[in-house]
């Protein structure tokens, strides 16, 4: 800062204004966790779980966390939580950046197929779960319907499939398929953005140095949508938390073949089980934070290098 | 950030020879550009085909073919089931939208152009409460509220949202005036003795328009379409249209034309939005990744 170092009286008012703010989220955020995670110590759970004569808010240690990572049933469900996110990730970065290439240069009525493959993102995550579980019905005989029709019909019957209950374990990878369709254009815009924010004479300069299209791509264009490609993975990891929206519109709670923690959290927490609930909810923060704190402090840092 | 999300192809790279190789990659690029449309809109087709089917028809075998008549007994039936929530969803969602933008275009214009020690470290600090899982806050939520006084539904509803849409509203004025209001326009300001609530409502909110229209959308696009707040602080008889449509889709026999209409219904506000303010809309969404 080059300026004399401002006094109190002129950044004071600022602070204050600021102030609501920062009390508000220091305790709705902060302050939440922090109880959530205490809970999660207690033994707080269902009433025919606690040892007899032992009071509700006893600190028990990590036995909370134990029970869950002993039980198979909650290893399963992080399990498909990992596929399920995996499956989605890709899937919506290699539409959205498929989509976007296609557009780049310019297409006649760019607006309309623009306007069209964005649009599902302005549609309720759990609207489009109960659409889809039509779509995904996994009926494969004579009475197919959903896709598994639309199939048929298209001479593609060997496509026909039980989605989302045709594996215990890898079946709910079909349950990625709404989320793909929701986000993948919002990952074209961001990738369409990217495009468009590289100067053309980048571009030309790599023409007149005699690159082929390909070249272009892989050596001057691409490396400038890192940064984009960057905070498209960081949105679409924290929003696989989402997909308890669209589990809950498609097969409801307590289904072996699409149990992922965030429906076991809702479970627990009207079984009244809310010590096993927050120590749940702590486990989904810890798998995010990985993802979101080193991003938040390479862009502050970025930003303050700027 | 500007409004301008998505700017128009350079000219450029505009010039292409037309060779027959080029030729063909053009419809080839045409030809998927139209599949993937109409593959993106398979789900509306079926939405909207189904809805005017009647109950019976439409548990005919070809569940893909149009209406043989138009029947809206989904359409009427969804409506007495889901609009006095549509009512309380708006009660939610339009508040929560003003409420949380005013804080944070104050949040943004202090955070930006108003500087105190650790700005950026506040900055930061709430700009993580946008990333959180909500869930990480919801058993305490369940303790906490009821001794606000904050009654179940509505009230506690909206509380929640006008603080978790603090974060992502504070970082879109940031960005926003990062980019429009220049940092000399308010040492002018200073020099002319204007402190910081004058400079505010007189400098910097006359401009601000487009940030909030950003801001608006987005909040209430996002409470709007909200289910985990919904089905944790909420029920059916007193929560958001969300959950009027859960109760549909929950039935053991789904009454598919009364649960489609019910979800165009649920849509309609947010397609409308995204429909007539589409580069707003396209902007919240952009806020939150491309740094300007």
């Amino acid at each position: 800062m080059k300026r004399k170092m401002r006094s109190v009286r002129t950044w004071g008012p600022g602070l204050l204004l600021v102030s609501p703010s920062i009390l508000l989220i220091g305790f709705f955020v902060y302050g939440l966790i922090g109880w959530s995670a205490n809970i999660s110590l207690t033994n707080q759970n269902s009433r025919f779980e606690r040892a007899p004569g032992t009071a509700a808010d006893a600190h028990i240690g990590l036995s909370n966390y134990t029970t869950l990572f002993g039980s198979p049933d909650f290893i399963q469900s992080l399990k498909h939580l990992g596929i399920l996110a995996a499956v989605y990730i890709i899937g919506a970065l290699f539409f959205g950046m498929l989509w976007a290439l296609l557009l780049e240069k310019g297409v006649r009525a760019e607006g309309l197929f623009r306007t069209v493959y964005l649009f599902p993102m302005a549609v309720s995550m759990f609207a489009s779960g109960v659409v889809w579980s039509w779509l995904l019905n996994s009926d494969t005989g004579a009475g197919a319907s959903g896709l598994n029709q639309l199939f048929e019909m298209a001479g593609l019957g060997f496509l026909k499939n039980q989605w989302w209950v045709s594996s215990p374990t890898w079946g709910i990878a079909a349950i990625a398929m709404p989320a793909i369709w929701q986000l993948s254009g919002y990952i074209m815009a961001l990738f369409l953005a990217g495009f468009r924010g590289i100067p053309g004479d980048l571009r030309e300069a790599a023409r007149i140095d005699g690159a082929s299209e390909f070249q272009l791509y892989r050596h001057v264009l691409f490396p400038q949508l890192s940064p984009i490609a960057l905070s498209a993975l960081i949105i679409l990891g924290h929003m696989s938390l989402k997909m308890f929206d669209i589990i809950m519109a498609i097969s409801g709670e307590k289904n072996v073949y699409s149990s992922v923690p965030m429906v076991t959290m809702w479970t627990l927490t009207g079984q009244q089980d809310f010590a096993r609930a927050a120590a749940v909810a702590i486990i989904l923060l810890v798998l995010v934070a990985f993802l979101v704190v080193p991003y938040l402090f390479h862009t502050s840092r970025q930003e303050r290098n700027s | 950030m500007t409004t301008e999300t998505i700017p128009a192809p350079s000219k450029l790279h505009r010039k292409v020879k037309t060779t027959p190789r080029s030729q063909v990659a053009r419809t080839v690029k045409y030809l998927l550009l139209i599949f993937f449309l109409l593959v993106v809109l398979i789900p509306a087709y079926v939405l909207v085909v189904t809805s005017f089917k009647s109950f019976t028809e439409a548990l005919s075998p070809n569940r893909w073919a149009l209406p043989t008549s138009l029947s809206i007994e989904g359409w009427t039936a969804a409506w007495t089931e889901l609009s006095p929530a549509l009512l309380r969803t708006l009660l939610i969602a339009a508040p929560a939208a003003v409420i949380s933008s005013m804080l944070g275009a104050m949040n943004g214009f202090v955070l930006s152009r108003w500087r105190f020690p650790g700005a950026n470290l506040v900055f930061t600090l709430m700009l993580f409460g946008m990333f959180i899982p909500y869930q990480a806050v919801m058993v305490p939520l369940l303790e906490f509220l009821p001794m606000t006084g904050l009654s179940r539904g509505v009230p506690q509803l909206l509380a929640v949202h006008v603080v978790y849409g603090i974060p992502i509203c504070t970082l879109i004025f940031r960005n926003y005036y990062q980019t429009t209001v220049p940092i000399e326009l308010i040492e002018a300001g200073r020099v002319d003795g204007a402190g910081l609530l004058r400079t505010f409502t007189s400098l910097i909110l006359p401009l601000s328009l487009p940030g909030f229209v950003v801001t608006m959308i987005w909040q209430f696009t996002s409470v709007w379409n909200d289910y985990l707040f919904a089905v944790f602080l909420s029920s059916k008889d007193n929560g958001p249209v969300i959950l009027g449509l859960a109760n549909l889709a929950g039935s053991q026999i789904v009454p598919y034309p009364e649960v489609f209409a019910g979800a165009l219904i649920v849509t309609a506000p947010t397609l409308l939005v995204y429909i007539l303010l589409g580069r707003w809309f396209v902007g919240g969404l952009m806020a939150g990744a491309v740094k300007s």
